[in-house]
């Protein structure tokens, strides 16, 4: 069999399950971006008896395989399912989409708050006493000073962090989502044509390379202010003299 | 002198770390236009008193009150807590290691505090920070990072971060101690003139020509008190204390 030909005949399928597991990645990977912030503060900040559930939580989101996790919310919630009709949450936990997206999001926000706790814990101590000797507010020292360096230091670790989630993402394809994995699966039970799987091999790699381009540039955005010490000119900076 | 002159004053100031009693009750007026210079060996308490001022360490107890704000401070919580920003807004404090925010250029450290904590417009606050810049001779350093500058460029640019804020005082702590010694004279000249204009100013330092030529009162610190205090042609010429007659001889 030619190996285009099954491309040919399947790409809409194929794009179709792309744009599902993009959906599914990013959406994890941005609702998990929305919690860490606050529970890394918890994380850096607070006594060990205050942050204990917050640590329990992240211990067994860490510890277990994420596709036990993903059963456990999929198969689990069909368990309860009286109890969750009752709260009207049925509907939610009915699609296999939602189930995929909360347990990527609730493992991603692990992962994340981890992540973002080691930066926080690397901002050099200095810049926040300068800025609280000025006269900040704690949530002002923590838009302007912490979270910024915190994102800087934790940025190659969150972009490695939302890569293995996309590869995770594969997994939804056992509760029947439809992604890029769950597509291949379809269009090989009905071709048996195996090239198919290296087309799918192909597109994870292509979505990896464009968004690690992507975090990069990100990267180099945000060291910026990270040149070489000079007293004369930098590529860094813009030429010298006063500004008109 | 009236209580109105008085800018700064600290009653009492006792700190602990743990069993370790590093402040033992010091108090410190300072009036509009004095330059105050505190000198005690390392570990004298001298850093943590400059500290405890604007509460960047709180003290156990005491008492600091900032042109009629007072703050007083017992069993290490301040009693009117939601006053030390206000308080931390009208003292300038320039650091040892400098501590600009790294991530933001020369001319965005000055303009930040006005910004962020008086709400001064941008183009204000711009303008402001950019005469300040020149004033400290950085012109042609503004859209520079941190980390493009040495050390007493740096330090100058912390100093006009400081002054940006129209404070009533300016502490420094140690403000030469981090720089290598052809870098020191920048910063003293910007401090000297800092002076001459009637600053208020608190420096905790180890340069005794500044002590001596700049200061218009000397504070040392031994062991957590102050030993001997007055003016600088007092205290370097005829110094009453063996403690500070051996730090001067040991300066030297």
């Amino acid at each position: 069999m030619n190996p285009f030909y099954i491309m040919v005949e399947y790409w809409p399928r194929l794009l179709d399950g792309t744009l599902m597991t993009l959906k599914l990645t990013f959406l994890g990977a941005l609702i998990a971006a929305l919690f860490s912030p606050g529970l890394a503060l918890i994380r850096a900040n607070t006594g060990p008896v205050a942050q204990a559930p917050l640590r329990l939580y992240i211990s067994f989101m860490r510890g277990t395989p994420i596709l036990g996790q993903l059963f456990l919310i999929y198969y689990g919630s069909g368990q309860f399912r009286p109890f969750l009709q009752e709260w009207g949450l049925w509907s939610f936990f009915r699609d296999p989409f939602n189930c995929a997206l909360l347990a990527f999001a609730l493992n991603s926000t692990a992962y994340q708050t981890e992540i973002l706790r080691g930066g926080i814990m690397g901002v050099a101590r200095g810049e926040i006493e300068a800025a609280k000797a000025i006269g900040m507010t704690r949530p002002q020292i923590l838009r302007r000073v912490t979270f910024p360096h915190a994102y800087r230091i934790a940025w190659p670790a969150l972009g490695n962090e939302i890569i293995l989630l996309m590869k995770a993402s594969a997994l939804a394809s056992v509760v029947t989502v439809f992604d890029i994995m769950g597509r291949t699966r379809q269009i090989f039970s009905r071709t048996f044509d195996f090239s198919i799987y290296l087309w799918a091999a192909l597109i994870y790699l292509c979505i990896t390379a464009i968004f690690v381009l992507l975090w990069r540039q990100g990267e180099t955005r945000l060291s910026r202010h990270i040149g070489p010490r000079s007293t004369g000119r930098s590529i860094l900076s813009p030429p010298e003299g006063p500004k008109p | 002198m009236s209580e109105a002159d008085i800018i700064l004053k600290a009653e009492d100031i006792c700190k602990s770390f743990g069993a370790v009693e590093v402040l033992k009750g010091i108090s410190l007026e300072a009036r509009e236009g004095d330059v105050i210079s505190i000198l005690g060996s390392s570990g004298s308490g001298k850093s943590t008193f400059l500290r405890c001022l604007n509460f960047l360490e709180t003290p156990t107890s005491g008492t600091v009150t900032v042109h009629g704000e007072e703050i007083q401070v017992r069993d290490g919580k301040p009693l009117s807590a939601r006053h030390i920003e206000t308080v931390r807004s009208r003292l300038g404090m320039v650091f040892q290691e400098f501590n600009l925010w790294s991530h933001r250029t020369a001319l965005e450290n000055v303009m930040e505090g006005p910004v962020q904590v008086k709400g001064t417009p941008k183009p204000k606050a711009r303008a402001a920070a950019q005469a300040l810049l020149e004033r400290v001779g950085l012109q042609d350093r503004m859209d520079m990072y941190p980390s493009q500058l040495s050390g007493g460029q740096q330090q100058r640019v912390a100093i006009a971060r400081a002054l940006a804020m129209e404070p009533d005082a300016i502490l420094f702590d140690e403000p030469t101690s981090a720089l290598d010694p052809e870098l020191v004279g920048e910063v003293l000249k910007v401090m000297q003139s800092l002076a001459a204009e009637g600053r208020t100013m608190i420096v905790v330092t180890h340069e005794m020509a500044f002590a001596r030529d700049v200061s218009s009162n000397v504070v040392f610190l031994h062991e957590g008190r102050i030993a001997e205090r007055g003016t600088p042609e007092q205290m370097f010429t005829n110094p009453q204390t063996e403690v500070f007659q051996r730090f001067i001889a040991n300066v030297k």
